[in-house]
């Protein structure tokens, strides 16, 4: 075993986690959504980052070695044990906070996974490479959303800027790093989240740039941190749905 | 049957010898097995007939995520969450297949949806059945998904080739999604504990019945189906086809080791079919006219989902323009 192993336990379930309960969201809007091609594009998304979780928690269930299996580590763990960014965990909101939390999630998601593409840890580097052709088209996705609706209507534009607005103090969450990944960074395992940062900066201006909307100064830290398991209000309730059945009848094969 | 009712406007079908030279040029090619295509003559009726047919096929599509998407946050593993989400992506695929088939007959997409979300258009009975537990997930794709493949199978010989060709497509993964929701039943009776167990057959006592409605009345109480046979676009007549779907849904019923709510269904001999008790006619046509038990939700549902979303289609038309415009200019 490497003697690094519990970073890694940690760092796997930091994609695992953000990739599942970002899924998690997209299935609130199933029936609910604006058109029926995004109705496809939704759960399309949403079954990449469940598909996407598994494999992480696969991997860090083996490093575990104590018995439980990737959907304990979905199912079984509290909110305390999330290690999700707390973006994720926001509610979905209207069609413009959706958006923005999926494009400023997803440009982070692309430029970690395409550092981790070349992560010392085959294992790592090669889970990344199969996440990252479809994460190439969520941020295609949810770029091109970004455009559409902040240079549609007047509407669009100002249910767009307040959508930013709603969700953009969760970014610094997203793009902080701690001591885990920086060690882990070091060893040429995980992504260097100074230059993810620098990398997402640079997707987000342009892409803000095109659908001209002005990009808000860096988002300050509040305190929370779901990196260390402090969370919203919000992962709560979500986990609690989420989690319903394997709680209820936890001998059970389903 | 996802089209469990659809008017012809016809009263009696006219034998060859009433009609005009392109009605009986027409039906010849009908009873030739030749395809009606999108820009061949084609009489008035069988067009609008059609387009309620693949219309109210269409809308079952999609109002059918619903009783799925109430499952697909609380699905209870990884695994499950992953099939369900696929399913539910492949009916909205399904249903935008369909409105497209629907298209090539002239009818605007818009149109026939604001038919649904005023309860002028039908949609499929079944999907006004709430979905209790998590075998309803089960139950859905095995008795909901096979009762539509019964139908759809025989479809893929429908006369007008557009929606023949959608059948075709649309069958392959219908079928899959049958086989997922019976491994699902299977699991919950084989692995489950007796909690999962009775899941299984309390789902299966509130779907079986309306799973049968899915054919449309009895082929006595049937008026619009003489025509729709006579132009092919029906294949096989209501009873037939549920009577097709008993015989071979039963003996899997028998695999999970479950029981049909229906004191009366035993193998006949005799006939060579399994009997089956009486369906209860006024629930059908009281949830067809929109007094089921979910009714109300549905379209509510469906009608908040288009309302909310306006300005977003808005913003993507607005902005496909300006963008036209700085290209024209370029």
């Amino acid at each position: 075993m490497p003697d690094n192993k519990n970073d890694l336990i940690e760092y796997l379930l930091r994609l695992g986690d953000n990739a599942l309960i970002n899924g998690q969201r997209l299935c609130e809007w199933c029936g609910r959504a604006p058109a029926l091609e995004e109705e496809m594009a939704l759960m399309n998304v949403g079954l990449d980052l469940v598909g996407q979780a598994r494999n992480w928690y696969e991997y860090a269930a083996e490093l575990l070695a104590d018995g439980r299996d990737a959907d304990q580590l979905a199912f079984r763990r509290d909110e305390r044990a999330f290690r999700n960014t707390l973006l994720v965990e926001q509610p979905n909101g209207d069609y413009a906070v959706t958006t923005a939390k999926l494009f400023l999630f997803d440009a982070w998601h692309l430029h970690t996974l395409q550092a981790l593409t070349a992560s010392s840890d085959a294992r790592i580097a090669g889970i990344a490479a199969k996440g990252l052709k479809e994460v190439t088209y969520h941020l295609r996705r949810s770029g091109e959303w970004v455009e559409r609706l902040g240079d549609g209507t007047e509407q669009s534009r100002q249910r767009m800027l307040a959508g930013i607005d709603e969700v953009w103090r969760f970014t610094n969450d997203l793009l902080s790093s701690d001591e885990i990944q920086q060690r882990l960074a070091a060893a040429g395992i995980a992504a260097d989240a100074t230059a993810v940062a620098a990398a997402w900066q640079a997707s987000v201006e342009q892409v803000f740039e095109r659908a001209s909307l002005p990009v808000p100064p860096p988002a300050s830290y509040f305190y929370l941190d779901g990196k260390r398991g402090l969370h919203t209000e919000h992962l709560g309730i979500l986990l609690a749905e989420m989690q319903f059945l394997q709680r209820a009848y936890p001998d059970a094969t389903w | 049957m996802y089209a469990q009712l659809v008017e012809t406007g016809v009263k009696r079908v006219k034998d060859l010898e009433e009609m005009t030279p392109e009605e009986r040029a027409f039906q010849e090619r009908i009873d030739a097995e030749i395809k009606i295509e999108p820009k061949n003559w084609m009489p008035d009726a069988y067009r609008q007939t059609l387009i309620r047919q693949i219309s109210q096929h269409a809308h079952s599509e999609i109002v059918g995520m619903l009783p799925e998407g109430n499952w697909v946050t609380r699905a209870p593993t990884l695994k499950r969450k992953l099939q369900l989400m696929a399913k539910i992506q492949d009916e909205a695929g399904h249903g935008m297949y369909l409105y497209s088939a629907m298209e090539t007959l002239g009818a605007d997409r818009d149109a026939e949806i604001d038919k649904l979300h005023s309860g002028k258009a039908k949609y499929s009975s079944i999907f006004n059945y709430p979905t209790l537990n998590w075998a309803d997930m089960g139950a859905v794709g095995w008795l909901v998904d096979g009762a539509a493949i019964v139908n759809q199978v025989v479809l893929q010989r429908t006369s007008y080739g557009p929606y023949s060709r959608a059948m075709i497509r649309i069958c392959k993964e219908e079928s899959f999604h049958q086989r997922q929701g019976y491994e699902i039943l299977l699991t919950m009776m084989r692995h489950g504990n007796q909690a999962q167990k009775d899941m299984v057959q309390d789902a299966i006592n509130r779907l079986w019945w309306p799973a049968l409605m899915m054919f449309g009345p009895s082929d006595a109480d049937s008026p619009n189906s003489a025509q729709s046979m006579a132009w092919k676009i029906k294949r096989m007549s209501n009873d037939d086809l549920r009577q097709r779907f008993i015989d071979q849904t039963v003996p899997q019923l028998e695999f999970l080791g479950c029981t049909a709510p229906d004191p009366d269904l035993k193998w006949n001999e005799e006939r060579g079919h399994y009997d089956f008790g009486q369906i209860q006619w006024q629930e059908f046509y009281d949830v067809l006219k929109g007094n089921g038990p979910c009714n109300r939700e549905r379209v509510s549902t469906r009608r908040k989902a288009l309302e909310d979303g306006q300005w977003v289609r808005e913003a993507a038309v607005a902005h496909a323009a300006k963008r036209q415009q700085k290209q024209n200019a370029a």
